[in-house]
């Protein structure tokens, strides 16, 4: 239908080309010129042989699961305690602020709160007789810093639970409090269950989101130090636009993408076991 | 519950609340500092004395004014873009019946799981023999094609609309264009102001278009020229920095704060699929 063409379109031009080109250009030496000379594996071969390939891959892993695990802790817990009516807006406000502005913003600002001697974070940790680290500087921390960094970015996990949390039935709380269950177990028996599609969903958007994690290390620490926070969009970036080897890049891609597929397609079928469906 | 468990509770939600609006505050803090009070290490929240120098300082070492006029030009052709061509869109797996209908729209959906590493390298080949690098195309002409999310979003709200009004002005000869332009759209006012609202958002903040595309320093928008300034004098003139970071992240944290009920719907609108 006419209607649709727009999209028909962008789908075909944006999305199903780029698509299959990069699995198409992956077997060549492709530079930012032209395709280059056919390779077949070659390309994937060398990604197995490299360690920096290995090395990304880790970090984009372990940034993940690090962000994804204090995300969704954070944002759970504080949904938990945001009072559902009055004044509830106000918090959601607050929490969600953060996902507004540019992430290069959010670099800069954190660069700056992580200073090693102007820090505020340091300066604080400084007067509580901690000998803070150098954040962003050191080989160690650095990668920690990013996930602590990324527990500001939370809003749109919290804005989801908060919104799941409003649309459990009081009566199941009444019921659970008549027969006596305390605190804990209303959280662990009721809540919980309840939210379990909307965790599912926040997962596999952290995954997701996670396994694209670029503008933070790019502006915070350019992958160092030592490569600590060389995550896997980082180096792939690298390879297309600093190295030029556009068919290595297409190839990291397409792993990334399969990688992405397994994982997701894991957590789904894990899913199954966890998460309760009202019906 | 208890006073203690109540009293508990709150302390942790506004301390946290306090904790995470610190970063804004100590940002414009600082961008109001003189550099030597910022080198001296100071730590008051208030400086004294205000300086405004850093803004001035940060408008003429790099052309910030240019950043933000670039930013607004993309973001609103992207906005007048994606407002046009999702709606559009939208309507047709909405209000219209056809075959594979359904099945179109989950082949859509999964576009939104697609990591753009993916399709960048070829998308940025393809656009190189175009002669669209350097130019601000890349970044606005796709938002005419349609995007994932917002036909989602939209189809979902149009859906909600009764039927029996696109009937009535059927049987008065009206055709499927002019139910959708006097019928239609007047009644989806919240759901296209929050499609408007996050092209707008994500224009103003995209980084990794603006990135592989601008090679022009004068052409750069805020989120990009934010980064290359950090480069460049980040080392040294922390003050400036702040005042520019302050400068690209002040419209939209207004923008918001005024229009949150709409985000806030949208994103609500996009937890039904999974």
């Amino acid at each position: 239908m006419l209607f649709i063409s727009p999209w028909l379109i962008g789908l075909v031009w944006f999305y199903l080309y780029p698509f299959a080109a990069s699995l198409f250009y992956s077997f060549f030496n492709a530079t930012a010129f032209g395709l280059g000379s056919f390779v077949g594996f070659r390309n994937y071969q060398l990604m197995a042989l490299d360690p920096l390939f290995w090395r990304s891959l880790l970090n984009t892993i372990a940034y993940t699961a690090g962000s994804v695990l204090l995300g969704t802790f954070l944002a759970l817990s504080l949904a938990l305690l945001v009072p559902k009516r009055r004044g509830g807006s106000v918090y959601r406000t607050i929490f969600y602020l953060p996902m507004v502005v540019p992430f290069s913003a959010v670099s800069i600002i954190w660069i700056w709160i992580l200073h090693p001697q102007y820090g505020l974070l340091n300066h604080y940790l400084q007067q509580f007789g901690v000998s803070p680290p150098g954040w962003l500087s050191d080989p160690k921390w650095a990668m920690p810093a990013l996930v602590i960094v990324s527990g500001w970015s939370i809003g749109n996990m919290l804005v989801l639970y908060l919104a799941g949390i409003l649309d459990i039935p009081a009566e199941l709380y009444e019921a659970a409090r008549l027969d006596g269950a305390s605190a804990w177990k209303r959280l662990t028996r009721i809540t919980l269950p309840m939210l379990s599609p909307v965790i599912l969903f926040n997962l596999i958007i952290g995954l997701i989101s996670g396994f694209q994690y670029f503008v933070q290390p790019y502006i915070m620490t350019n992958g160092g130090p030592a490569d600590s926070t060389l995550v896997y969009p980082l180096y792939l970036y690298r390879n297309a636009f600093q190295f030029f080897r556009m068919g290595y890049a297409c190839a990291m891609g397409w792993v990334l993408f399969l990688v992405l597929l397994v994982l997701t397609a894991f957590v789904l079928n894990s899913s199954r076991r966890w998460v309760h469906y009202r019906g | 519950m208890d006073r203690l468990q109540h009293t508990t509770r709150y302390i942790v939600l506004i301390g946290a609340a306090i904790l995470f609006l610190v970063p804004f505050l100590w940002l414009i803090s600082t961008s109001l500092k003189t550099n030597d009070q910022i080198v001296q290490g100071s730590t008051s929240w208030i400086p004294r004395p205000l300086t405004l120098q850093n803004y001035a300082n940060a408008f003429t070492s790099v052309p910030l004014f240019e950043y933000a006029k670039n930013t607004l030009v993309i973001a609103v052709f992207s906005v007048i873009g994606a407002l046009f061509s999702n709606t559009l869109v939208a309507y047709g797996f909405s209000r219209l019946e056809w075959r594979s209908r359904e099945l179109f729209f989950l082949v859509t959906l999964a576009t939104l799981m697609l990591p753009f590493q993916v399709t960048m390298v070829p998308l940025f080949m393809m656009f190189s023999r175009l002669h669209w690098t350097n130019t601000f195309l890349p970044l606005i002409v796709p938002c005419f094609f349609g995007n994932a999310f917002y036909i989602f979003l939209l189809r979902q709200f149009f859906l909600g609309i009764p039927r029996d009004l696109s009937e009535a002005a059927k049987l008065e000869g009206a055709s499927e264009l002019q139910i959708l332009w006097h019928i239609i759209l007047p009644l989806a006012r919240p759901a296209l102001l929050a499609v408007a609202l996050f092209q707008f958002l994500f224009s103003w903040n995209d980084f990794l278009g603006p990135l592989i595309y601008l090679t022009d320093q004068s052409k750069f928008t805020l989120a990009l020229g934010l980064a290359n300034m950090q480069s460049a004098i980040g080392l040294s003139d922390f003050g400036a920095m702040m005042a520019a970071a302050t400068v690209t992240v002040a419209p939209v944290i207004i923008v918001f704060i005024f229009t949150q009920r709409y985000f806030i719907a949208g994103i609500l609108a996009s937890r039904a699929k999974s």
